[in-house]
């Protein structure tokens, strides 16, 4: 049996060349990004995707399309980095600790950048156990709330408020989330992400199983949080969701990119 | 509008460093680290090598997450880090203590009493280990109080009653003697007994294995606030992926006494690089 060293820690990340971006210009800018599963059973890599190129400037919202299996949310989840991409660079612009490839950024580090700078909304309507609805949204509030200066209060209101906006009545708020509907474990979910207002918001089909007028209501966040300089990159199969709201729009075909909007 | 606390700037709050520890006379051959052995053991002189170099950082307030199967060599990490165990190489090192520069395991058997006293907390997976079946639960909390100098009768009395509240055991049962508690209740006893001095380091090791599921969520819910409210940092031993997902940030992956993989938990459990780790993983599918 191998006993070799499969590391997760940047180190092994084979370096491509590169050159640091102005800051000024963007906030995210993705180089010839690389990623295939490679599984050991099987002995067989599956391609997420491949020579990935893009940025995303300051205050932009920045859409991917394609079709299902293209590889978008691949390169979302490298952003975030539960995948741990094999070639490229992520520079990512932190408000924290300045321009940083989030390949070669340590674990403790990223962590911080998901407490602070990086938020990700999934299509996956995954709930914590046993939190209700309104404290799972007051945590998330609260784990930022102290570095900011942000009280106990105000992070309450700031939570009854988000709430409330998603139509998540106050008979729900005491209730655990595992017995909502579809649509309300995910605005629960949006509104625990967005309450933060983080930096970099990522966003993976968060609209895919809502109705009309819940898609509105994200749509209409999305909007504010984009006037209050949220910087967004977001796959969506909505083509009518992203109208009016998207800068510029990425098409991902078969793992590469085909085609800059 | 303060500066948020920054993460980079922290030491490590407890540093073990190359551990390793073995049973058996060892020879030339598995001397080397590197050496081939079937699973821990040595092919040659049958030296079982519990753990080869094994090395982890928990920062303040974190929970490090560690899985792996029964007999990678989860526990004799644990036991390794607590003092039960002596390893044959390696360093554990802490800030409180000498401020980080001083090896724990070169400790004076009475340093390390008082050190596991007052900085450690330590759960074993299985009570009898961590009680004294006979002694109450009450006189249990009060044990390891004194063991750390603690001479005041009332106040032992009124903290151990205070924290028999706090992991939801009732006070009514607290002169009952753990013999007599339910398996999810003794182990509430015991963290009830680790974390009588304040340690600010726990060390647990599968606590919620063996507990039926309702047990288990609130023994997981308690060490959750414990982490949310008094900023334990903890080092939690589960071969549950679930407990270690839900409760760990970051985790190490243990294989026949080596760490194969480590890193962030969500990251291990989606994008799993160690074969074993794809695996463990895919088994849970």
């Amino acid at each position: 049996m191998s006993t070799s060293v499969a590391t997760v820690e940047p180190a092994t990340v084979s370096k491509a060349k590169r050159s640091v971006p102005s800051p000024a210009d963007c906030l995210l800018r993705i180089e010839g990004l690389s990623k295939g599963f490679y599984l050991h059973e099987t002995a067989r890599t599956i391609q997420g995707c491949q020579d990935i190129s893009l940025t995303v400037r300051p205050g932009e919202f920045v859409g991917i399309t394609g079709r299902s299996g293209s590889g978008k949310s691949t390169i979302l989840r490298s952003v975030y980095r539960t995948n741990l991409p094999q070639q490229g660079a992520i520079w990512y612009d932190s408000a924290r600790f300045g321009p940083l490839d989030l390949l070669q950024a340590g674990s403790r580090q990223i962590l911080y950048l998901r407490r602070f700078e990086l938020g990700f909304i999934s299509q996956f309507l995954h709930v914590l156990p046993r939190t209700t609805a309104y404290d799972r949204v007051l945590q998330s509030a609260l784990e930022v709330a102290g570095p900011l200066g942000i009280t106990r209060a105000e992070a309450c209101a700031e939570t009854e408020n988000l709430l409330r906006h998603f139509n998540l009545t106050p008979d729900l708020w005491e209730l655990y989330p595992l017995t909502f509907s579809g649509g309300e474990k995910l605005r629960l979910n949006i509104a625990a992400a967005m309450i933060k207002k983080p930096r970099l918001l990522l966003l993976d089909e968060p609209t895919a199983s809502l109705d009309q007028s819940s898609k509105l209501k994200v749509r209409e966040l999305i909007k504010q949080l984009k006037q209050q300089g949220c910087t967004m990159l977001g796959i969506f199969h909505d083509l009518e969701f992203m109208e009016g709201l998207c800068d510029r729009e990425y098409n991902m075909h078969e793992g590469f990119m085909a085609r800059k909007g | 509008m303060r500066e948020a606390a920054c993460f980079l700037d922290e030491a490590p709050f407890l540093t073990v460093e190359g551990i390793s520890c073995s049973f058996g006379p060892g020879c030339a051959y598995c001397a080397d680290d590197e050496a081939d052995l079937e699973r821990n053991r040595c092919p040659r002189c049958g030296t079982i090598h519990a753990l080869r170099r094994v090395s982890l950082d928990v920062y303040p307030g974190e929970i490090v997450g560690i899985v792996g199967e029964s007999g990678s060599g989860k526990s004799t990490l644990m036991r390794c880090i607590c003092f039960d165990q002596q390893p044959s190489a390696g360093s554990v090192a802490t800030p409180l203590v000498d401020g980080g520069t001083r090896n724990l395991l070169s400790c004076s058997p009475e340093q390390k009493r008082a050190i596991r006293n007052t900085v450690f907390g330590m759960v074993y997976q299985n009570p009898w280990l961590g009680l004294r079946m006979d002694f109450s639960a009450l006189s249990n909390i009060a044990e390891q109080m004194i063991a750390a100098g603690n001479r005041n009768v009332e106040g032992m009395l009124a903290r151990g009653r205070s924290l028999l509240e706090q992991v939801n055991i009732p006070l009514s049962r607290a002169a009952d003697t753990p013999r007599e508690f339910s398996g999810g209740m003794q182990q509430r006893v015991q963290i009830a007994k680790a974390l009588s001095n304040n340690p600010p380091i726990l060390l647990l090791d599968e606590v919620t294995t063996g507990l039926d599921l309702s047990v288990q969520a609130t023994v997981l819910d308690l060490i959750s606030t414990l982490r949310r409210e008094l900023d334990v940092s903890m080092v939690v031993v589960s071969h549950d992926l679930a407990v270690i997902r839900m409760l760990a940030q970051r985790s190490s992956v243990m294989l026949d006494g080596r760490v194969i993989e480590h890193g962030l938990t969500d990251q291990i459990l989606e994008d799993p690089q160690h074969r074993y780790t794809q695996q463990l993983v895919h088994s849970l599918l």
